[in-house]
């Protein structure tokens, strides 16, 4: 195993949000096993206040999954010289069986804590908890997926030796390779691009509907959902070429380098913030059933629409600015 | 807007509230600045050593031959050279002369090396800046040395490396090849070791076996191998004084868990006073939210800025033997600054993650304070 | 119009020292009157005007703000009812020490989300209604009792509540000064403000400010 203080501090850091979101868990299955809104008790009185409890636990931990993934991928970045064959986070991610698990897991963990947070918000608007059963429930699910990702990544890191050969972005990432990392390559450029900008045209029309009439909202968490998918393929398959300005190279991670601006930062943010509040949009629809919601939520999902379209336009306006500005051509 | 009107009363109330018990805050936000320098000037220096160490290495040959005789290194026939040149890839493979001298009076080992180009005459010597710190007096400006048979010569120091390259270059001695050839007794037709420049450095494991092939008794060396090991060193040195700082962040840890706890009288009466003139508990927990931010990158500002001044204008004074583990030749050794956001994303994981996560449940049992508290007296 | 039905409250129930604070109390307040509740310490006067201004919540029971049931709201919808449609003014003043008069009286406008040079303005206003605009900038703990007492009221008005609660609230003050309370209370009043006092002051009671007496005992309205 490696010890460098970036792996320290990324395992005691998850150590510690996995400590806090399973407590966090334990106490929100207290609740609801004694749950009754239309008490007065003073028992119920304290369970309605550790709700509370709950919420502000899983804020902080949205955003110390945010660092996290940040600095997970920064080490990774850092790491590559330690291994034979790696350019860059490809390279070290690919080093053993757990690298690339643990960035899923990471980014689904950072998405559903998200949406955990979106449904949360609306729920603290009603008067009567409308949705406490359900989003507690979630909670089981976002907190087994924390754990994983703590054990997976524990696994990644204890699993690391320096000097191991591996592949790199050149080979993980290439048209000649088999499985899903060379599918994604492989797929033409242009034709991705057309599939990702129809894609988000369609989301914006969508949304734009979501703004004016409050329609729609469902198809357009479908969509947003669709177009974050649609959008990571482009990277790997078409935006990283122009980025890089050339034709075969097709990572992802590069894009975090120095050498491109740490360009990968900003698209990926804005990405997951078009991703994130765009499926809240639709989590949200499915929870209109109560009638103390009926009203709040579109106003709600309003709003988060106007995020994710915020989101996934500047998203689209960094992904295009190299095609227009670079005399880069890629052989379709 | 209104949501931003909120923020900016509470974080109002907030600093007002932390500059009232500035004392006991005071000694909060010392003894969390200092954790963080601590922490800080670890990491900086660690960092600062591996870049240091980069550029060194960054004009050195990819490759390095060494001959072993006996599982031992050994010196190298110069007629190698033409083998390896036959290898596709190389462009230019060079012997080198290099060695170490011990000089009694300042009993200390200097490196004595022949460089590619050495214009002057015979009896000079080119020094780096920390030999003539450390050699002694000089005799006219002439530094006395002892050929390997026994007999004595003068070599006048003319030159002195500048402070840039310090880390290598302190106690460097370079002379010409027939000069070192009579100090230190290696036979002519002979070198320590080759060097080998690469064309394309994607090659050069590749090259490196055939040099094998070719040469069986040799062992060659990459660059990036040694880049590599330069850097697991640091960052395993730097993630070994972390672990032993453990038990200063748990101090830490604990005495920030208790000063969340244990809220004065006073302070309670007033989050009471609070909530029953309509704060609710999310207003409170917000309101503690600023307080953690305030103090957090107060703390981290004054920690890191700290750590900054320790390690690249005060030299690591603190630390500098715990990881810098070269000899004691290098008093004057100074750093380049180099901050990155890799470094304060660790620094934010080690010690603003824990701190605000065990802050959260005191903090809220405070803001669940009754808000019918203050009408019982 | 408020409406009380059935309101009991328990403190520690179920356990040894249970104590019932209120024992059902049926009753109703006609807004833009003075309502003082009277009767001996203990006999559930404060517990009842904590429950009606939404700081806490009865064991059982409901009550009707024109209309609108508030009882059964969870604590941030209470929390918002209480700001916006209560002003306290506490036994003992409830200020907070080391901050400036000014900043005390602009509390608990904070968690509204209005612009700092609104709530600013209203502030100085009030200050100035109430004569004490000269110490804005001092903190509170060097004012006199009768000027915290101000300094309370200004803190009470400043989200323009409907309805004004008082404790006791001339329990430190002398003849003087609790009659200049009064007189202050009365102008609330011709500004259609209700007003709900408890208090076992007769200046209070006994005063023609006081539109309705209701008097309490053992947590009952008799």
């Amino acid at each position: 195993m490696l010890l460098n203080p970036a792996i320290i501090a990324l395992i005691s850091g998850s150590l510690l949000v996995s400590i806090f979101a399973f407590y966090a868990l334990v106490t929100a299955l207290g609740i609801l096993r004694h749950w009754d809104i239309q008490s007065g008790s003073e028992r119920q009185l304290a369970l309605e206040r550790k709700t509370y409890l709950i919420s502000t636990i899983f804020s902080y931990l949205l955003g110390f999954e945010l660092f996290s993934l940040i600095l997970f991928i920064y080490n990774a970045q850092h790491m590559h010289d330690l291994f034979v064959g790696a350019m860059c986070a490809a390279g070290s991610l690919n080093v053993n069986n757990w690298g690339y698990i643990t960035l899923v897991f990471k980014i689904i963990t950072f998405v559903l804590c998200g949406v955990w947070l979106i449904v949360n918000h609306s729920d603290n608007r009603a008067h009567d908890y409308p949705l406490i059963r359900p989003k507690y429930k979630l909670l089981i699910l976002l907190t087994a997926m924390i754990g994983l990702e703590t054990i997976f990544q524990t696994c990644y890191f204890m699993g690391l030796e320096a000097d191991v050969m591996t592949s790199c972005c050149g080979t993980i990432f290439s048209e000649e390779t088999q499985g899903i990392t060379g599918d994604m390559a492989r797929l033409p450029p242009f034709r991705t691009m057309i599939v990702f900008y129809v894609a988000l045209i369609l989301t914006l029309r969508v949304g734009i509907d979501v703004l004016v009439t409050g329609r729609g909202p469902a198809v357009f968490g479908l969509l947003a959902g669709v177009t974050t998918v649609v959008s990571l393929v482009a990277v790997i398959s078409s935006i990283s070429l122009y980025y890089y300005e050339l034709p075969t190279h097709h990572c992802p991670f590069c894009l975090f380098q120095n050498d491109y601006h740490y360009i990968g930062y900003p698209l990926y943010i804005f990405l997951f913030l078009g991703g994130i509040t765009g499926m809240g949009t639709g989590a949200i629809e499915g929870l209109k059933g109560p009638a103390s919601l009926s009203r709040l939520i579109p106003a709600l999902q309003r709003r988060l629409c106007l995020f994710s379209m915020a989101g996934f336009l500047i998203f689209a306006l960094i992904a295009t600015y190299p095609m227009i500005f670079t005399d880069f051509v890629p052989d379709f | 807007m209104i949501w931003i009107e909120r923020q900016r009363a509470f974080l109002d109330f907030t600093l007002s509230s932390l500059w009232r018990r500035k004392v006991r805050n005071l000694s909060l936000l010392m003894i969390y600045a200092l954790i963080i320098f601590l922490l800080s000037s670890v990491i900086f220096f660690t960092h600062a050593l591996r870049k240091e160490a980069e550029s060194v290495l960054k004009d050195s040959p990819e490759m390095i031959v060494q001959r072993v005789v006996g599982g031992r290194h050994s010196l190298i026939p110069i007629s190698y050279v033409e083998k390896i040149d036959q290898i596709r890839g190389t462009s230019s493979v060079r012997p080198r002369l290099w060695g170490y001298y011990f000089h009694p009076a300042s009993k200390t080992n200097y490196t004595i090396m022949v460089p590619e180009e050495f214009s002057q005459p015979d009896d000079t010597v080119e020094t780096g800046a920390g030999v003539l710190r450390t050699w002694g007096p000089l005799w006219k400006g002439k530094l006395y040395f002892k050929t390997h048979d026994g007999e004595a010569i003068l070599l006048k120091a003319i030159n002195t490396m500048g402070d840039e390259t310090d880390l290598v270059s302190a106690d460097l001695i370079l002379m010409s090849e027939s000069t070192f050839r009579k100090i230190s007794g290696i036979p002519e037709g002979y070198a320590n070791d080759l060097s080998v420049n690469i064309r394309n450095e994607r090659e050069s494991q590749t090259i490196m076996m055939k040099t094998v092939k070719a040469l069986p008794d040799t062992r060659p060396i990459l660059k990036k191998e040694i880049i590599r090991t330069y850097i697991s060193l640091f960052d395993w040195r730097g993630g070994y004084v972390i672990v032993l700082l453990w038990g200063a962040l748990l101090a830490f840890f604990i005495f920030a868990w208790d000063k969340a706890t244990g809220l004065s009288a006073e302070e309670k009466t007033e989050i009471g006073i609070l909530k029953g003139i309509g704060w609710d508990t999310s207003d409170v927990l917000m309101m503690k939210f600023w307080e953690g931010v305030v103090i957090s990158l107060s703390a981290f500002f004054l920690g890191v800025i700290a750590a900054y001044v320790h390690v690249y204008f005060a030299s690591a004074t603190f630390f500098e033997h715990a990881l810098k583990g070269w000899s004691i030749l290098y008093p004057k050794f100074s750093l380049r600054p180099s901050v990155n956001p890799y470094q304060l994303a660790i620094l934010f994981f080690l010690t603003v993650v824990p701190y605000t996560l065990l802050t959260i449940v005191p903090t809220w049992k405070v803001a669940i304070t009754e808000p019918d508290l203050v009408m019982r007296h | 119009m408020i409406q009380l039905s059935g309101i009991k409250k328990t403190f520690n129930g179920g356990k040894s020292n249970e104590f019932k604070a209120l024992r059902g109390i049926d009753l109703e307040v006609a807004l833009n009157e003075v309502s003082v509740f009277i009767g001996p310490s203990g006999s559930g006067k404060t517990t009842l005007l904590s429950i009606l201004g939404c700081m806490s919540r009865p064991t059982s029971g409901r009550i009707w703000l024109s209309g609108r049931e508030i009882t059964s709201l969870p604590e941030r919808f209470a929390a918002e009812t209480r700001r916006e449609t209560f002003g306290f003014i506490f036994q003992n003043y409830n200020l907070i020490k080391g901050i400036s008069v000014l900043e005390n009286t602009m509390l608990p406008a904070y968690p509204t989300g209005m612009k700092y040079r609104v709530i600013r303005d209203r502030a100085v206003s009030l200050l100035e209604k109430l004569g004490i605009m000269s110490k804005s900038e001092e903190p509170v703990e060097h004012l006199s009792g009768g000027e915290q007492q101000r300094v309370a009221i200004a803190r009470a008005l400043i989200n323009t509540p409907s309805i004004i609660i008082a404790d006791e609230p001339t329990a430190h003050l002398d003849t003087e000064l609790a009659q200049g309370l009064l007189d202050i209370f009365a102008g609330f009043r011709k500004e259609g403000k209700t007003i709900l006092i408890a208090s076992h002051d007769a200046l209070v009671f006994e005063s023609p400010v006081a539109d309705r007496l209701i008097s309490m005992r053992d947590g009952k309205i008799v």
